[in-house]
């Protein structure tokens, strides 16, 4: 037994007087402290009282941590807050109050696929069978997730027009690193091991470059054709003996489809490397363009953008790995296999030696697999089809009606998504497309993407999704182009902008240079840096 | 059909509009010889149908046996305002919160994620979440190369099987990974990593260990971090968190980086995730950090408002030298686990923790009751291994009696011997006396050893 009385918790050390921020001022100094009074809702800790208590699990007798010597033992608990079951609720349904949903209004943030998510993926995902399963639950304990999930791989595998789906990743760019890991892996195998380079065009996501380096990959980035497309002169030009992949976003970050796409993939393979294809934009093509049937050799899909699944504030989602016959070999482990009985099944460890192993515990994010199942079953292939059809019917209408009063840098069509640009804007009025954003959310909306992608003067990046009734692609293009007048005939509006939300325009310089992570002041010990 | 807001009449007033007569226009830029003609899928189907075929796909799960099994994700009750907050579609149905003006509460509640694992873990800064706790080790061993300059990581072996497998992916065989032995009562041998560290030749970037460790066996981790530290290495703890609410924290026993698994708070086991991967280290790797951050300021009227803070790390400012290329994290499972340590409180956390530990006490007992003795004999929180002979066969025989007896190790260390008879079992405050009783009662039957 402990040495140390087992309080039961009432030695609890008490957190945290938030108190009193620093102004830093331009030059550095330290201007009045301000109080902060002025919050929205208060901090967990600020409603804590000592004492307070909900009632979830039955007490353990005292001596429950029997045989652990006190150095092992924390030496304070933790200072975490104390509340009622009424103030936990209250707190976050306040909070979420201060949130804008696609439940809540029109999102048209480009690259995120911003659609309505169905609650009858939520209903699912929560059914005691599908939720309570652990993951290393023997196989036969788990044939209907596993029934689930083999039928998931062959579906995305259908959509991507590739051999085989690793359902792994837990997001696009976990998918992506996978995928770069598996071009690896088949260039190694073949003796191949000079290719040391992977080539991304400049409008590319952030996430590209970074998985390339993550993979230990050198990133060359090619500019993009006056077009929008890949500059077919500098890919060649790029292309080489040292070259592992190149890395597409088809339809592109410019919403527009890679016109060249057969001569871009001609001359990836004449030098030997491997095509990835980001599919974060999927929405746009689906039934339309098989990327695998057009010789891409990778792919990822972003479940929380096609699929549907909700995207949580930031998270969860899952990115799939769809590839080629010639890259099963490499997928991470295991797969889901049917058995001739028809039973289901996880790969063995070392069934498939020239896996690149996990990339992640367990078989993946099951309950957004699940999510993304349903609504594939809800749709079926016509309705795929249909939802992209309507997609891209969406974007190009409401591109026409923004193209009222805002500059179009590419022509059309565009597939689910367009940019606009401010550049003319901000030249005419001062007024700059971060001002923009800010007005649209004192008209209601969420704002596009801006400044993405990085090749566009004062972009706007806009996807309205097939979710969204006429009127309130109507009601949107309204705004913008209330908005461009705006900028005309008081320009000083849209810099004060945002003026309605709960919260305006926060100070971020002071943000980064003097980071608030947590409540203050932690209580134990600060931890010590080693050398 | 399904969730598309138009009438064909709305269509046509699209088409009407852009001057086309066919939404096929808008896919001519598609080379013909690559353009596909639909998908061969199974045909929609009405909600009715699909609720039927999800709810008839979950029946044929078994999840109604009584279960011991743990080994990283570990069932615990949760309650019933979590879900009630999660499902709010504020929060489900937002977007990362790059529009702070409308974000606050998602940013908010990240703060206090970030502050509540900050108490737990006892280092200062906690990102706002990673995929899970494997990744987040693999992430964690990346740090100590960025930090060091360095590019070899020591690993007990006694970490989760999953997290080391992650963690030789990430690393790719572009950097060093060296696993450590253990000795006899499960803890990672301290010679061995003495001996590693003293490879000047090849020096050491961090040094990983979990706590408790893949056997339940609680390490020396304030030995590992002073000896990693000797040789100017960084030290990592793979944590389990609700461990935290009564062990030692890494900050409190100097660990540098702390990475886990953060499932066990609030977030149902749905084989395999989506769970939570927690990354917490000290104020002077916070720029090493990889994943979002929210940190607290204010807004131009003076009030107290969240953002999105040192971006400078992410992949979308920095491309190619970002810390990672993390985008997409698990922000509703880290509201998941803000919901329930709230709820909860430190009184309520302890008490899950000492649940699992009492009862597990119990479980120790009643096996022993039946000749079946602990391997690992090093102490212990809720998690122990036992030697039962045939366990693989023992375990099958079991799921016929309705018992889930655990995680045969020999399933992830076939080629060791001394694990070959070994169960790996688990408590929590979900285990009653009458589960332990069955459990011991059927072993006692399948594996005969006078007591």
């Amino acid at each position: 037994m402990s040495a140390r009385p087992d309080t039961g918790g009432d030695a609890v050390a008490r957190p945290i007087d938030i108190g009193l921020i620093d102004r830093v001022t331009d030059d550095g100094s330290l201007g009045p402290r301000r109080a902060v009074g002025a919050s929205l809702q208060p901090t967990l800790a600020e409603l804590s009282v000592p004492g307070r208590r909900t009632d979830q699990v039955p007490h353990p007798p005292a001596d429950a941590l029997a045989g652990i010597p006190d150095d092992l033992l924390r030496s304070s608990a933790p200072a975490l807050p104390e509340l009622s079951e009424p103030q936990v609720m209250r707190h976050f349904t306040n909070l979420s109050h201060l949130n804008h949903s696609i439940d809540g209004g029109f999102y048209p943030l480009g690259s995120c696929t911003m659609k309505h998510n169905p609650r009858v993926n939520e209903t699912a995902a929560r059914l005691p069978g599908f939720a309570r399963l652990h993951p290393l639950a023997p196989d036969t304990l788990a044939q209907g997730t596993l029934e689930l999930l083999w039928e998931l791989q062959g579906m995305l595998s259908e959509v991507a027009g590739m051999a085989a789906t690793t359902l792994q990743p837990a997001a696009g760019a976990h998918g992506e690193l996978t995928g770069i890991l598996v071009i690896r892996a088949y260039h190694r195998a073949r003796g191949d091991v000079d290719r040391d380079e992977v080539i991304v065009p400049d409008s590319s996501h952030g996430t590209n470059p970074a998985t390339a380096s993550m993979a230990g990959f050198r990133t060359v980035t090619i500019p993009s054709a006056p077009d929008g497309g890949v500059d077919l002169e500098a890919l060649r030009g790029a292309l080489g003996p040292r070259t592992a992949a190149v890395m597409i976003t088809n339809p592109s970050t410019l919403g527009l489809f890679e016109r060249r796409i057969v001569e871009v993939l001609e001359a990836t393979h004449a030098a030997g490397a491997l095509a990835y294809m980001d599919g974060a934009n999927m929405n746009a093509i689906m039934g339309r363009f098989r990327p695998g049937a057009a010789s891409f050799d990778v792919m990822h899909l972003n479940l929380h953008k096609t699929f549907s699944t909700p995207h949580g504030g930031g998270g969860p989602g899952a990115g799939p790995v769809a590839v080629a016959a010639h890259l099963v070999p490499f997928l991470p482990a295991p797969l889901v296999v049917r058995e001739t009985d028809g039973t289901f099944r996880l790969e063995r460890d070392g069934e498939r030696p020239g896996s690149i192993g996990r990339v992640r515990a367990y078989q993946g994010s099951v309950g957004v697999l699940v999510r993304a199942y349903a609504y594939i079953r809800t749709h079926g292939g016509p309705g795929l089809c249909r939802v992209t059809d309507d997609a891209v019917l969406a974007a190009n209408y409401l591109r026409q009606r923004v193209g009222e009063a805002w500059d179009l840098p590419y022509a059309g069509p565009c597939k689910h998504e367009f940019v606009a640009s401010g550049a003319r804007l901000r030249r005419e009025t001062g007024v700059r497309t971060l001002d923009v954003a800010k007005r649209l959310i004192d008209h209601g909306y969420h704002p596009p993407t801006v400044y993405f992608p990085l090749i566009v003067e004062e972009c706007l990046l806009i996807e309205p999704t097939e979710t969204e009734t006429l009127a309130d692609l109507d009601a949107f293009a309204e705004a913008l182009l209330a908005v461009a007048r705006e900028a005309h005939e008081q320009p000083e509006l849209l810099h004060e902008a945002p003026l309605t939300t709960p919260v305006r325009r926060l100070d971020e310089a002071t943000a980064a240079r003097r980071p608030e992570l947590r409540w203050r002041p932690m209580t134990g010990a600060e931890t010590p840096c080693p050398q | 059909m399904a969730y598309q807001a138009h009438t064909d009449a709305d269509r046509q007033r699209m088409l009407d509009a852009l001057g086309i007569t066919s939404v096929d226009t808008l896919f001519a830029d598609i080379p013909e010889s690559v353009r596909a003609t639909g998908l061969d899928l199974p045909d929609p189907e009405p909600e009715l149908l699909v609720q039927r075929r999800m709810t008839e796909l979950a029946a044929r799960n078994r999840v109604d046996l009584v279960s011991f099994l743990g080994a990283g994700v570990y069932q615990h009750h949760i309650p019933a305002v979590v879900d009630a907050i999660l499902s709010r579609g504020e929060f489900m149905t937002a977007y990362t919160p790059y529009q702070p003006e409308i974000s606050q509460g998602t940013l908010q509640t990240i703060h206090e994620y970030q502050s509540m694992l900050a108490e737990l873990t006892g280092l200062p800064v906690v990102s706002a979440s990673h995929y899970d706790g494997a990744a987040a080790t693999a992430e964690a061993a990346l740090m100590t190369i960025r930090a060091t300059g360095r590019n070899r990581v020591l690993a007990s072996r006694a970490i989760h099987r999953h997290y080391l497998d992650t963690t030789r992916t990430y690393l790719g065989g572009r950097f060093e990974l060296d696993l450590l032995p253990t000795s006899p009562d499960g803890t990672t041998d301290l010679a061995a990593l003495e001996r590693a560290l003293a490879e000047t030749d090849r020096p050491v970037a961090g040094v990983l260990v979990g706590q408790p460790n893949v056997f339940g066996v609680l390490e020396p981790v304030g030995d590992v971090v002073r000896l990693a530290h000797a040789a100017g290495a960084l030290a990592v703890s793979v944590v389990e968190p609700v461990s935290l609410a009564v062990l030692a924290t890494p900050g409190e026993v100097g660990a540098d980086i702390a990475a886990g698994e953060g499932q066990p708070l609030g977030i149902p086991a749905q084989y395999g995730g989506p769970y939570l991967g927690i990354l917490a280290t000290t104020e002077t790797l916070t720029r090493q950090l990889p994943g979002r951050l929210v940190g607290r300021t204010l807004d131009v009227d003076g009030r107290r408002a969240y953002v999105m803070t040192l971006r400078a790390r992410e992949q979308d400012i920095r491309r190619d030298r970002a810390a990672s290329n993390i985008c997409t994290n698990q922000a509703l499972c880290a509201l998941a686990a803000t919901v329930y340590l709230a709820t909860l409180g430190p009184h309520g956390l302890r008490d899950v923790a000492r649940g699992g530990a009492a009862a597990a006490r119990r479980l120790e007992r009643a096996l022993a009751d039946v000749g079946i003795e602990r391997i690992h004999t090093g102490a212990y929180l809720n998690e122990l291994t036992v030697r039962v002979p045939d366990a693989r066969a023992v375990h099958m025989r079991l799921l016929g009696e309705g018992i889930l007896a655990g995680l045969p190790l020999a399933d992830w260390y076939p080629d060791d011997p001394d694990l070959a008879d070994a169960l790996l079992l688990c408590a929590t405050e979900l285990t009653t006396d009458g589960d332990i009783d069955r459990l011991a009662g059927a072993l006692a039957r399948h594996h005969p050893v006078a007591a």
